[in-house]
């Protein structure tokens, strides 16, 4: 089974966080998760997640530490497979397709979902080839200086580092590579941006750089964004899907989703009290 | 002096604060550190000096070059170390190239695509078990099998005692080393370089062969290259092999017919003059040692030289 390329597709949806409301839209997602549970050999880290990512929008995560967004974050380009006592049960489906089906090729998964993580990552190599080795894993055929380019402009970064593409990519800083490291995520012309707590290593500055990407990034990519920073989800996400973590009293911590909607909705009008604690800051 | 005591006052304040309070334990501590220290350079320096003091009878009249290239000889005056030098020369090349593939390999294998199994964690145990086995273990276990089994193979003529028979032994005997340095090494490459890589959609091979292998590759040489320096120094396991030190011919045999021939080594010849009567050859040993360490330590500075080299590459 192959995945079908869903690029020329997403056009079809114009930004459009509008006037729905709940966890569905009528739009087709991009992502559409179903009872997802997530288990690291005896140690269920979340339990029944469901819910959907719409494309062109940014969707963010939140929750307290330990509550399974990255978890379930790292379902969606199958990076829980480094991990080998992970195990992954319900669905999730990408433009219908179920990515935990027996025939998928994860690598062809990673293909078309660049990553960004919680520290900036950027290979200890020059910037050009930082950029380069995705495309070139790839087999990319076209001009690779051109995507570079592309790829460093579109990150924002192409006038800061356009003189110095051979010099060393640990030599810029925080906020630099983190840009970097969004350049290299979508050199691979991916279909969705998965970030873990992007702007965590970095100074205000640099996040608001970042943020400000985002929100230009999501004109030709579906973002999903987990975030400790709850400003940040509120200033950039359209969707917000709020998590947190039931503790049993055998000192069992399990995540789960408590509610997922509208990112004006989590924010002002919360359907459940345990968010609006978390929102108004009285836990977590 | 309790807390209402302390006082604001700049004269108070300074008095409190140049005190300075005795810390006997702390200096006791440090002293016998020190003369830990002291005691073990002390013993080497004592090994190095008594060495070449020994030696130097044998500089008055020989270069060190002389001695290299002159071959064994019963009669102190004629003797040299030539065949023992060639054999430990080829004797390293056929560890390094039995060693470094089959060690790096394996390491590479268990660190980066060997599940964490029960089966897994057994085997890496046993490895670090078999790098604190004896050499003269390995000794037995190669005279068993490459010198008594396989001889016909290692060396026809020579009932198995050849140079290939001493190399394939030299070369069991650092596996294990060579592979534990190898996995540390992998293992220190940070995993954020791993799911970076892994993350723009590359394979398992591409992301070993692109990022991690380069970042350990310092590490990786550094270690392999050190197990030489053991494989070098190693004695017992080659006089059970059959490291001769009388004269023997290198003359103008093939190179197949060298491998599979009568050996000597360094050490070898260190264990055997050493026993020897005359003044002479006591001097004569020293000498042999300090031309082992001065290849020890061509062998270490190739390690270092090799380190800084890739550690640049990687960064630049």
């Amino acid at each position: 089974m192959t995945i079908p390329d869903p690029r020329p597709e997403t056009r079809r949806f114009e930004v459009g966080h509008s006037a729905s409301i709940g966890a569905s839209k009528s739009a087709e997602p991009v992502f559409d998760i179903d009872d997802l549970s997530v288990t690291y050999g005896d140690f269920r880290a979340v339990e029944g997640i469901t819910l959907d990512i719409q494309p062109s929008e940014i969707t963010a995560f939140i929750g307290p530490s330990g509550c399974g967004k990255t978890t379930v974050l790292r379902c969606f380009n199958r990076m829980n497979d480094l991990i080998e006592s992970a195990s992954v049960e319900g669905s999730i489906r990408y433009h219908g397709v179920n990515l935990y089906g027996p025939r998928i090729d994860p690598v062809e998964v990673r293909r078309r979902m660049g990553m960004v993580f919680q520290k900036p990552n950027p290979f200890p190599k020059s910037i050009y080839d930082n950029i380069a080795f995705g495309p070139r894993v790839a087999g990319h055929k076209g001009n690779l200086d051109d995507l570079v380019e592309e790829s460093l402009t579109r990150a924002a970064l192409w006038d800061e580092v356009s003189g110095k593409l051979a010099e060393p990519a640990l030599a810029l800083s925080g906020g630099q590579q983190q840009r970097l490291c969004i350049a290299r995520a979508i050199a691979t012309s991916p279909d969705v941006v998965l970030m873990d707590e992007p702007c965590s290593a970095l100074d205000p500055i640099a996040t608001l750089k970042i943020e400000e990407l985002m929100l230009e990034l999501k004109k030709d990519y579906t973002i999903v964004i987990v975030t400790h920073n709850m400003q940040q989800a509120a200033r950039v996400s359209d969707r917000t899907a709020f998590f947190t973590v039931d503790v049993r009293a055998e000192g069992v911590r399990t995540g789960r989703l408590v509610e997922f909607d509208d990112t004006g909705v989590i924010f002002t009008n919360p359907r459940e009290q345990s968010t609006e604690d978390y929102i108004t800051g009285r836990f977590g | 002096m309790n807390a209402s005591a302390i006082s604001a006052a700049p004269e108070a304040v300074g008095r409190a604060l140049s005190q300075h309070r005795r810390d006997v334990r702390g200096s006791l501590f440090r002293v016998v550190l020190l003369g830990s220290l002291l005691v073990a350079i002390g013993i080497l320096v004592t090994l190095m000096v008594d060495i070449v003091a020994r030696s130097l009878p044998v500089w008055g009249d020989r270069g060190v070059v002389d001695l290299i290239s002159t071959e064994i000889s019963a009669d102190p005056a004629r003797a040299g170390i030539w065949q023992a030098f060639y054999g430990s020369l080829i004797l390293m090349v056929f560890t390094a190239a039995i060693a470094f593939p089959l060690g790096i390999g394996a390491a590479i294998y268990l660190e980066e695509y060997a599940r964490d199994t029960r089966t897994t964690r057994i085997i890496n145990a046993n490895i670090r078990n078999l790098a604190g086995v004896p050499s003269i273990v390995y000794g037995l276990l190669g005279l068993a099998i490459f010198v008594k089994l396989l001889g016909g193979l290692t060396g026809p003529s020579v009932e198995g005692r050849s140079i290939i028979s001493g190399g394939l032994t030299l070369g069991i005997l650092v596996l294990p080393i060579v592979i534990i340095t190898t996995a540390e090494a992998l293992r220190a490459v940070p995993s954020s370089i791993r799911e970076g890589a892994i993350g723009v959609g590359a394979t398992p091979w591409q992301t070993i062969r692109h990022h991690v292998l380069p970042i350990a590759a310092p590490g990786i040489f550094t270690g392999t290259i050190l197990s030489l320096g053991r494989a070098f120094g190693e004695a017992a396991p080659l006089l059970l092999v059959g490291g001769i030190t009388t004269f023997f011919s290198t003359g103008d045999a093939g190179f197949i017919e060298v491998l599979q021939g009568r050996f000597s080594a360094m050490p070898v010849l260190v264990f055997s003059w050493a026993r020897l009567p005359q003044a002479e050859f006591k001097a004569l040993t020293a000498a042999l040692i300090v031309i082992m360490l001065i290849v020890l330590l061509l062998i270490n500075a190739t390690a270092i030289y090799l380190r800084n080299r890739f550690e640049k590459g990687v960064t630049s």
